[in-house]
Formats: structure tokens, C-alpha cells, sequence
């Protein structure tokens, strides 16, 4: 079947200013028709569309994640491209954007191609972020065009910073003209040697060591002078999982001086704190670290004032082995896939009354804008057939154990959440299906 | 026996007590104490002191011990923490004594072994016995060997520590950061700002950052100096001529400063460098003294992680089992 209607719901499509009752029509892949309720019935009927009752729930666009580990090629123990958007649809995920930090490095057009063949069973749709540099090692550029023309939507170094200054004004002026957005984990390493979490009391305590919050600031403010160097109004900086007080304010001048920086913020920045490495949980373990509750409020505050222009997970999966070491020599990196859209209803909207549509603009339409995602994360008619159907009230429990990722890392094993995902279309397949444990 | 923020002072006033009863025991009947339980000592980190004081506490209680360290087993062949812990448990091991470069550690073998772990250091993080044996040889001058089981939060009220030297590398300085102001003193740190965070005073109450060492003597009563180091600085630049102007203790230092100050030193001492021989080896030194207290205050730690479970009859241990099973589930 290839027509589908989604019927009864309440539509909020974000890029379009639309948040009422409406129905939704799906054919070969698109949305096809968005009417009133009812008017699309005898559609269905001629089309021998499948109805899909909506009542009660949210139709949203499918969400966007522009910041995902799948570790394929390279990792399959940890992640593969399958179980990866798996957790994906699980999560109301229709889109992601995988990093480049698999084996080898992603910094070729034969990577980028081979991550978005349909072999590698992909339930959503991978676009690739391709290295910056060649393997990430932060010296000789990648080819931007030819990457661009294989598919990749951003470079980054993910998870390796570009520290030296000349490497990274050549990256955002090639990046420019390629008109590809640069995406920066903005850390000094050369402040961070051997830190497993933010630096301070906390830290001085357990005997680890820290991570300054101007680690991250001033990669951020160097970048951004950079960019204001090139005066060319192509060139996009965008910033990886922030996660300071400090580099956040960073970004708000950029912004005000007209520059065009992006960032994004990961859940478990607003969610937790430092204080979750507890007894060295290593599920708290990762890179940046968890940070002080001031740094928590501003990314909050610049999350409801528009200064974050996304939330990305940076969904990281690890083996039980590989996170059951000292915490030291435990990897960076948790799962979030499948709890963003809880944890940020339960964080954002229920806590600080931020408009349920503004929730669901931060996990899709705005992200989608960042990496020019075309007919991504929004329901307009023509764009691609990506929704998701979910319970803002509805309650449930999130157990790692039955995760759809191949890993099991996660903080939040056993947190009750807003908002069950019941269903979730991919390109007008129905790629998670919960429905009928709502039924019951 | 993980950090000495688990212990209440009640803990730190039985431990002290355990402590003072074994040491006067006799030694036929204290070694019916632990007679043939099984204590590992699994050493990822070379020692002298900790290692030696550890087992001849578990013997003179009668208890069979292992060592195990990290370059003689398969501990150099990548097996795990976790599977070394679990290989010893299988082994009978009924609790474990771990030294180990890893802040932190102790907890993850607490974790996966559920056995009672005595942290004997871990990485920066702590050394709990230390600061025991650390406040009993306090106590032990200061109030007499009859007043030294005391522990309360007056017991040390009115008296200055200062710990001198590279504090962000050493554990002993955090355990006894975190224990002694508890007990009422009041605790200076002293040192230069790349071995002294700002951020290290706000560990804990009770606690001053002075950077003047003849300043911070001035004010003590007992003076603990610490060795810088070297194998943890990792790329950290010391000047040691510097360090050694500014940081060093020497007879004419502490005879001008703090004539009766108590002077201690966790070892390994580096003569020469954080103080003199004339003060390691002077009257107002307790640094042998310290080494003696390890060993009492270390079978009480012992007697204590394994009466608790010995006491329990056949049956008891029984139902201990089924519980441990059932949360397994």
C-alpha cells in the first residue's frame, strides 16, 4: 500500500506556523494533501489508502537528528546503520545525520555513498557528515564539492577538534564555497589532556580530572573570529553539542554581529548535571562532559529564548564492556535517540511551559534548516512522507534493555517520560509501529 | 571501605576502638579473629608500606592472603578489572584489597564483585586507611593512648593541620581534607597553584587555601608533607629549585615557624626534597610512628569488612545468598 491517511490528529507543523486539527494525506513517499478533518475520506476510499487513526494524538514531521554515531563502517559491535535508525524510529527519528568518526574516518565519496546504500538497511533516512579534514587528523582538507555531490550535508572533525588556526580558516572558506555548513567540537585538547568530566570542586574531589568550561569558550570565540575574517556570507559555522554558559554567549554576539553561527544543545546538557557521575557512573561520562546547574539554566534559557538553534542527541553507543572500566578509561558518549523527545517535553515543555510546537520546531524543522535537509521536518504538500504520531501526556518508561540501538549506554534507564511515540513513518513507510500496546 | 565520606564518625569512633582492642590482644588469640578467611590483595600500583601494613594486618588476624599485582598475572594480558575481581571471588577471596592508577576504581570493583572492597588508593581520588592512621597518630600524641579512640566533632576542635605539597596528586591529602575537619579541625592546604586548584577548597568544610608555607606553619599544630608526584604529572612543568625554596620543610624553617608542631609524611619520603633528613628524622617527626598505626588501624578495617559476614551463622549466610539471587533476577 502506498497511500496512507492520517486521520484525526493534531497537526503541528512548526516551519509552517500550523499547530490545529487536520488531516494528512501520504502517497509514494509525500505528503500528497493536508485538509481540513474529514475532507480527505472519499480520497482515501478512491485510493484504498490505509487510515491510520490519529485521534488523540500529535502528527508532527518526523523528527530531525543532526548529530548521530552509527559506527558503520568500522564499529558494527557498538552500532550498525540499522539498529542505529532503528532507535531512530523508535525515537520518532526520520532523519539523521551520522559523524565521521567511524574506521575508516569517513573523508571519501566511496564512505559517504556506501553509508546511504540501501544494504545497509537504514529505516531512516542517513545523511552523512562528512570529515573535515583527511581522516579527522586536523591537517589536510577533504574534497568538498565531490562530498557534497555524494551526499554529504555538513564536514566536521566530530569528536577531534580543529585546533590550528590556518587549518580551520582554509576549512571554512572551502566549506563556504562548497556551500556546506562546518560543523566544530569545540574543545582545546590541549587544556583537556587525560579530563574525564568538567573541571571544578566536583571534580577535585573524585581525583579526575577536568574539562574548563574554556575549553570549549575559547575554540568557540576563535572560530567565530575566524568566520568574521572571511567576509564571505557563505561561510556557516555551526557548533557541536554545546554545552557552556560561556560559549553560548559567544554565539549570541556572533549572532548579534550578524555572522551566521549556528549550534545546537544535546539533551542530557539540560537534563543533568555533574552531579550524575555520582560514584563514576560512566554512563555520565561524556565528551563535553555534563556541566554546573548555571551552565544547565543558560542552555536552557537560550533554548527557550532562540539563541539554540537545534537539539541533537549525539546518540554515541558503546558496548557493556567498553563502558564496565574505570572511568577514566571508559569512552565518551551515551545513547539518545530514542529519550531526546521525552526528555525535552518533560524538560522544556512541562517545566518551563515552552509551546508545545516550539518543541517539536527544535527536534525538526530547525535542524533541518541547519543542514539544508530539504523537504525534511516540515508536513508542507510535496515534502518527503516523514511523521511521527506521539502522546505529548502520555507516560512511559524507558528501559535500555529493550533499546532498539545495539548498545545499552544510557543515563536514563528507568526515567519516566512524556510523550510514547505510537508511530512513525519514514518516507511513507511505517518504520515504527507502537500502537497496539496503546490499544490494550 | 570505598572513601571516608562513607564513614560516620560513629564508624571512624569503632574503627579506632577495634583498632586499639586488637592491638592489644594477644597475639595467639587475635589471630582466631580471621583464621583461614580468605583476603586478596590485588596491587595495580607498586608499594611498600600499604602492601606490607595490609598483609600483616589480614595474618596477624589469621587470615590466608594473596597478592595479586598487576605485572605478575593476567592483569598484563588486557583481562579486565571486573573479570580480575570476579576470578578472585570464584577463588574465595572474601574481600579485596585494591590499590589501583584509577580514581574510582575501587567502586567498580565494589560493583562487580559485591565483595567488601578496602580502597588501599586509587589513583588521585583516596587513601581511607591512610587518613585513619593519619588521625589515630593525631589523637595518639595529642590527647594520649587512652583518649585516642575519641571521635567526635570536637575531638580535634581548636587544632590546625596544614598539608603542605602537591596536593591535587595525592589521595592522602583528600581523605584526610575530607575526614579531619570533620572531627572539628581546621585544615590549611598549602602548595603552589599548579599542585593546589582553587577549586580544592571547596571540597569540604573547614578548609583554607594558604600559599605561604611559613605563613600556614605559623598557625599549625600538625604539619603533613606530601611528595611531589612525578610518575602522575603528565607534561605538568615543576621547577623543583623553586619548589624547594618555596615548599620545602627544614630544621630551620620549623624550629622558626612551628617548634611544636607534629611533623608527618604518608611516604614514600623524598629527602631532600619536600623536607630535610634533620626534620624526617628529628623529635618532632611521627613519621615511623604513622607506619606503626597502619598496621592496627588496618586489622580493625580488615575485622571489621569481615566479622560482619562471620558472624552469620550457617543459615544466616544462607539467606544472604538467596537475597543476593533475588536482586539478581
Amino acid at each position: 500500500m502506498t497511500a496512507f491517511l492520517i486521520r484525526g490528529g493534531r497537526l503541528i507543523d512548526p516551519a509552517r506556523n500550523i499547530d490545529t486539527a487536520q488531516d494528512v494525506f501520504l502517497r509514494d513517499g509525500r505528503v500528497a494533501a493536508v485538509e481540513v478533518p474529514g475532507k480527505l475520506d472519499a480520497l482515501a476510499t478512491q485510493e484504498h489508502a490505509e487510515i491510520i487513526a490519529a485521534k488523540g494524538l500529535v502528527v508532527a514531521p518526523g523528527l530531525v537528528d543532526i548529530h548521530v554515531h552509527l559506527r558503520e563502517p568500522g564499529q558494527g559491535y557498538k552500532e550498525t546503520i540499522a539498529t542505529g535508525t532503528a532507535a531512530a524510529a523508535a525515537g520518532g527519528f526520520t532523519s539523521v545525520c551520522a559523524m565521521p568518526n567511524t574506521i575508516p574516518v569517513n573523508d571519501s565519496v566511496e564512505t559517504t555513498r556506501w553509508m546511504q546504500e540501501p544494504e545497509r538497511g537504514a529505516v531512516a533516512r542517513v545523511f552523512p557528515i562528512a570529515a573535515a579534514t583527511r581522516g579527522s587528523m586536523g591537517e589536510a582538507i577533504t574534497e568538498y564539492g565531490s562530498l557534497k555531490s555524494a551526499g554529504a550535508v555538513a564536514v566536521s572533525d566530530d569528536g577531534k577538534p580543529i585546533l590550528q588556526d590556518v587549518v580551520m580558516h582554509q576549512v571554512l572558506a572551502a566549506a563556504a564555497r562548497a556551500g556546506l555548513p562546518v560543523i566544530q567540537h569545540a574543545e582545546d585538547t590541549r587544556q583537556t589532556q587525560g579530563a574525564s568530566m568538567n573541571a571544578g570542586a566536583l571534580a577535585f574531589r573524585l581525583g579526575l580530572r577536568g574539562m574548563a568550561a574554556e575549553a570549549e569558550s575559547t575554540i568557540v570565540e576563535r572560530d567565530i573570529q575566524l568566520l568574521a575574517g572571511l567576509h564571505d556570507s557563505r561561510a556557516h559555522l555551526h557548533v557541536a553539542h554545546l554545552s557552556t554558559a560561556k560559549a553560548l554567549d559567544a554565539v549570541r554576539r556572533a549572532r548579534r554581529n550578524g555572522l551566521h553561527v549556528t549550534c545546537e544543545v544535546a539533551p542530557h546538557h539540560f537534563a543533568l548535571t555533574e552531579e550524575a557521575v555520582g560514584d563514576y557512573d560512566t554512563h555520565a561520562k561524556m565528551s563535553p562532559p555534563l556541566r554546573l546547574q548555571a551552565d544547565r539554566a543558560a542552555l536552557t534559557e537560550g533554548l527557550l529564548d532562540g539563541t539554540v538553534d537545534a537539539i541533537a542527541t549525539d546518540h554515541a553507543p558503546h558496548a557493556i564492556h567498553e563502558k564496565e572500566q574505570e572511568f577514566e578509561r571508559a569512552p565518551n558518549g551515551i545513547l539518545g535517540l530514542e529519550t531526546a523527545l521525552g526528555l525535552s517535553l518533560l524538560l522544556l515543555q512541562q517545566k518551563h511551559s515552552m509551546p508545545l510546537s516550539r518543541v517539536i520546531s527544535l527536534l525538526s524543522a530547525q535542524p533541518a534548516q541547519v543542514l539544508h535537509l530539504t523537504g525534511r521536518g516540515t508536513l508542507a504538500v510535496g515534502s518527503f512522507a516523514d511523521l511521527v504520531l506521539f502522546d505529548p501526556a502520555e507516560m512511559w518508561m524507558y528501559r535500555a534493555a529493550e533499546s532498539k540501538s545495539k548498545s545499552r549506554n544510557t543515563p536514563f534507564d528507568g526515567w519516566t517520560l512524556p510523550g510514547r511515540v505510537h508511530l512513525t513513518i519514514s518516507e511513507g513507510r511505517i518504520v515504527h509501529d507502537a500502537r497496539v500496546r496503546a490499544k490494550r | 571501605m570505598l572513601s571516608v565520606t562513607h564513614l560516620t564518625l560513629q564508624d571512624v569512633h569503632h574503627i579506632l576502638d577495634l583498632a586499639a582492642d586488637l592491638e592489644a590482644e594477644p597475639v595467639l588469640s587475635r589471630a582466631q579473629r580471621l583464621l583461614k578467611r580468605r583476603v586478596a590483595l590485588l596491587f595495580y600500583e607498586s608499594s611498600t608500606r600499604t602492601r606490607t601494613s595490609f598483609e600483616l594486618a589480614a595474618k596477624s588476624l589469621g587470615a590466608d592472603t594473596v597478592l595479586v599485582s598487576a605485572l605478575s598475572s593476567s592483569i598484563e594480558k588486557g583481562e579486565s578489572l571486573k573479570d580480575t575481581g570476579i576470578t578472585l571471588r570464584a577463588l574465595g577471596a572474601e574481600c579485596i584489597i585494591l590499590r589501583h592508577p584509577s580514581s574510582g576504581a575501587p567502586y567498580l570493583l565494589a560493583q562487580a564483585t559485591q565483595l567488601p572492597i578496602l580502597n588501599a588508593g586509587d589513583g588521585i581520588h583516596e587513601h581511607p586507611s591512610q587518613a585513619l592512621l593519619d588521625l589515630r597518630t593525631i589523637l595518639t600524641r595529642r590527647l594520649g593512648a587512652k583518649q585516642a579512640q575519641s571521635a567526635t566533632a570536637q575531638t580535634l576542635a581548636g587544632l590546625t593541620i596544614t598539608i603542605v605539597g602537591d596536593i591535587f596528586h595525592s589521595r592522602v591529602a583528600r581523605s584526610n581534607a575530607l575526614l579531619l575537619p570533620r572531627l572539628g579541625a581546621r585544615v590549611v592546604l598549602c602548595g603552589p597553584e599548579p599542585l593546589l586548584p582553587e577549586s580544592a577548597a571547596a571540597i569540604g568544610p573547614n578548609l583554607v587555601i594558604d600559599r605561604n608555607l611559613d605563613r600556614a606553619l605559623a598557625q599549625s599544630d600538625v604539619v603533613m608533607m606530601l611528595r611531589i608526584q612525578k610518575e602522575r604529572l603528565s607534561g605538568l612543568r615543576l621547577d623543583l629549585e623553586d619548589y624547594i625554596a618555596r615548599y620545602q620543610l627544614d630544621a630551620a624553617r620549623l624550629a622558626a615557624h612551628a617548634p611544636k608542631a607534629l611533623v608527618l609524611h604518608p611516604g614514600p619520603m623524598i629527602r631532600g626534597l619536600e623536607l630535610t633528613s634533620e626534620v624526617a628524622d628529628g623529635p618532632q617527626s611521627a613519621v615511623a610512628e604513622q607506619v606503626h598505626h597502619g598496621l592496627a588501624i588496618r586489622m580493625a578495617l580488615l575485622a571489621r569488612a569481615l566479622e560482619a559476614t562471620k558472624t552469620s551463622t550457617n543459615k544466616t549466610k544462607a539467606t544472604v545468598k538467596t537475597v543476593k539471587k533475588s536482586t539478581r533476577r
